[in-house]
């Protein structure tokens, strides 16, 4: 009997056809893709991605220069200078990053005492020449205008991990 | 000979020669290139992804973004190889996907030239086509177009044989050789039903013979990176592209006029016979092509050893046994064709 | 008529050409494409008869399966041309009388040449005229009327020599290990595994 049954599912192409069925059943069934650039996933509160260097809700900038992100950085990205400001306070005179070094790994945004640099939700950065990617300080500090609102929201959301 | 007996003898059915010809390539080149379009959107379909979506809307016009692309690429000839026989493949492969659209009825009367070797013709033809492919790989000088060409030599020959008994079985049950005939001949039943495990045996066949999915060993992409294609580039890489496709088309139409009726309705009554036959004709094409991609995103490559011992060791012995009991049917019941 | 005649003599000057380029082509591969050509151009021939099926069956034989396996055989071997053409001159005296010899022989067949009565009623007498029947049922019912036994002949010829290459050619080589596919088919889930409860720490 299991002869014959084998025989004749061979003859009749049994497993071939249960496997067209199969596809043909995934042929009407709803589609994964995004269409990216007008469809976007969704992304993690915990997303990393371009850098933004943060102000106080009254315009002043937070980072106070301690340098723990430049010496925290596995990839020697971020290079810190700074200098004593006329009203006396420490503040960065350069804040550059080398985008195409960092790892994005967010060691930077752990080691910051008062939240001043922070990856974004941004991811879409590219850019056609890599000067474009040495960020320096007035290009962090306006990331960080643009994207406030999120990152904002980001942090609150994850206040209660930190 | 005066002027107007030279214009009415040579020049105008030169002129309406070439008009037909004209009517029957640009469906047939738009088909290929929207068939490679349905490729994409039917594997992504079956894979769960969308396919082009970017180019047009629902990325309609892919098709023509890709062949701007090819064209404007450069032509690379490689230095070790053999020039002439090199340039002469893509153009062989291209012009005989082509040329065997002569004898292909798309309705009755509809067709370049109604010769009554018709189907011997098509045979020939598409034995032809391995003669690209061969060029291809030799003229390359190169050890992945080499490997290709000989798989595809062997692979094409094992499965013309059995291709050969499929057609022989349908001749038996019409007796011409003549397509137009074959299709007139299945005004009461389809081929495809009485010889159902011929229609199996021949599109199998047909899909080794266009170098398809399960069996694309020749261009198999994970070992040979694309076979006897590698070296090629620009147009002449387009042109192979173009004659696949176009070749898919071919024998898809082929296995329409031999198995599914032709231009016929599957039914000849009220609503089916308000559609004309070549639309009828299209859409049996269209769907047998459906089933080409479908199976290209079903199974898996086949290993060679086993492709061979299905072409000799199975399609041979079973085609021939169904040659022999056709004959030996028509004969007990003195159905035999006249 | 104008049309034949051009056709005929443009397909029988390429078929002359190419037959030329086969026998004095350097490289063997282009020996064999030349030899398809020349195949291609007698079907061409054929079809300017009227003998369409004789023409088709040329292409699908010949070019489509005979061609492709010499092809297939001359790429695979690597020949050397120029090794191959050292003894030419040397051995061009011995192959012309041999080739003098030949025509000498077949000029004397063709002046001999005579026909039996028999074979010329023969000739005369079983082909229908092209308008009523199509060229391959004429063929047909000569092949399978007049000359059938001839015909079975041949195919019987022909079938021993397809024997005799597999016969020679088959070996079944000891301790090679070989798929089979109806027994790797055949076999059951309860033959190959068997699943067994293993208590803790005893193993089996």
């Amino acid at each position: 009997m299991a002869f014959l049954d084998r025989t004749a599912r061979s003859f009749l192409l049994w497993e071939l056809v249960s496997g067209m069925a199969l596809t043909l059943k995934y042929f009407f069934k709803p589609k994964y893709t995004i269409n990216y650039p007008h469809e976007k996933g969704p992304i993690s509160s915990r997303f990393r991605g371009e850098h933004a260097l943060r102000r106080y809700p009254n315009g002043e900038e937070r980072c106070i220069a301690c340098k723990l992100c430049e010496a925290i950085c596995p990839a020697q990205a971020i290079t810190i200078e700074a200098e004593p400001r006329e009203d006396g306070s420490r503040r960065t005179t350069r804040y550059d990053i080398d985008m195409t070094k960092c790892i994005y790994c967010g060691l930077c945004q752990e080691a910051c005492p008062v939240d001043a640099i922070v990856e974004g939700p941004n991811f879409e950065f590219a850019a056609e020449t890599r000067e474009e990617l040495f960020y320096n300080k007035d290009k962090l500090l306006a990331n960080g205008d643009r994207w406030e609102a999120e990152i904002q929201a980001n942090l609150t959301r994850e206040a209660a991990y930190r | 000979m005066g002027e107007g007996a030279f214009l009415e003898g040579y020049v105008i059915p030169t002129a309406i020669i070439v008009a037909q010809i004209v009517a029957v390539m640009i469906p047939i080149l738009l088909g290929v290139a929207y068939l490679t379009y349905a490729e994409r959107k039917v594997i992504g379909a079956i894979q769960l992804r969308q396919g082009p979506m970017t180019v047009g809307p629902f990325g309609l016009l892919q098709p023509i973004a890709d062949a701007l692309k090819l064209l404007t690429k450069e032509t690379i000839l490689p230095a070790g190889s053999n020039r002439i026989v090199f340039l002469m493949a893509p153009m062989l492969t291209f012009i005989l996907a082509i040329i065997a659209w002569a004898v292909i009825p798309f309705d009755e009367g509809w067709v370049i030239s109604d010769i009554n070797v018709g189907i011997l013709y098509l045979f020939a033809i598409s034995s032809l086509g391995v003669y690209g492919v061969i060029m291809a790989g030799w003229a390359s000088n190169s050890k992945y177009p080499f490997l290709g060409a000989l798989r595809s030599a062997a692979q094409m020959v094992s499965y013309e044989v059995s291709i050969g008994f499929v057609m022989v079985t349908v001749l038996l049950c019409v007796g011409s050789l003549n397509l137009t005939d074959i299709v007139m001949a299945q005004q009461t039943i389809w081929f495809a039903v009485p010889l159902l495990p011929m229609f199996v045996i021949f599109f199998i066949s047909v899909l080794a013979e266009t170098n398809r999915a399960p069996f694309d060993l020749p261009e198999g992409e994970s070992e040979l990176v694309a076979g006897f294609m590698v070296e090629y580039s620009s147009m002449s890489f387009a042109l192979f592209f173009l004659g696949e496709y176009a070749n898919m088309i071919l024998m898809s139409g082929i296995a329409t006029v031999l198995f599914l009726g032709g231009w016929l309705p599957p039914v000849d009554i009220a609503p089916f016979n308000w559609i004309p036959g070549p639309i009828w004709f299209g859409l049996k094409v269209a769907f047998l092509l459906f089933v080409f991609l479908w199976v290209r995103a079903t199974f898996p490559r086949y290993r060679y050893d086993q492709l061979m011992r299905l072409g000799w060791k199975v399609f041979l012995p079973f085609s021939l046994l169904w040659v022999v009991l056709t004959a030996g049917v028509l004969v007990a019941f003195d159905w035999v064709p006249a | 008529m104008v049309i034949q005649a051009l056709a005929f003599y443009l397909f029988a000057g390429i078929t002359v050409a190419s037959a030329v380029m086969v026998v004095s082509s350097r490289n063997p591969v282009h020996s064999v494409l030349f030899l398809i050509l020349a195949f291609f151009n007698s079907a061409g021939l054929f079809v300017l008869l009227g003998a369409e099926f004789l023409a088709m069956i040329l292409v699908i034989v010949y070019v489509g399966a005979v061609a492709v396996l010499f092809l297939f055989v001359v790429m695979m071997l690597d020949v050397n041309v120029a090794q191959l053409r050292q003894g030419f001159l040397q051995y061009l005296p011995i192959g012309m009388l041999v080739g003098i010899v030949l025509l000498m022989e077949l000029a004397l067949i063709g002046g001999a040449w005579v026909l039996t009565p028999e074979i010329e009623a023969a000739l005369g007498q079983p082909i229908p005229p092209v308008t009523e029947v199509t060229n391959t049922e004429a063929l047909g019912q000569v092949i399978y009327t007049h000359y059938v036994y001839l015909f079975q002949a041949a195919g019987l010829i022909l079938l021993v020599a397809m024997i005799g290459a597999i016969v020679l050619t088959l070996r079944t080589r000891e301790g090679v290990k070989r798929q089979s596919i109806s027994k790797q088919n055949a076999k059951q889930r309860s033959e190959a595994v068997t699943v067994v409860k293993v208590p803790t720490g005893e193993g089996m």
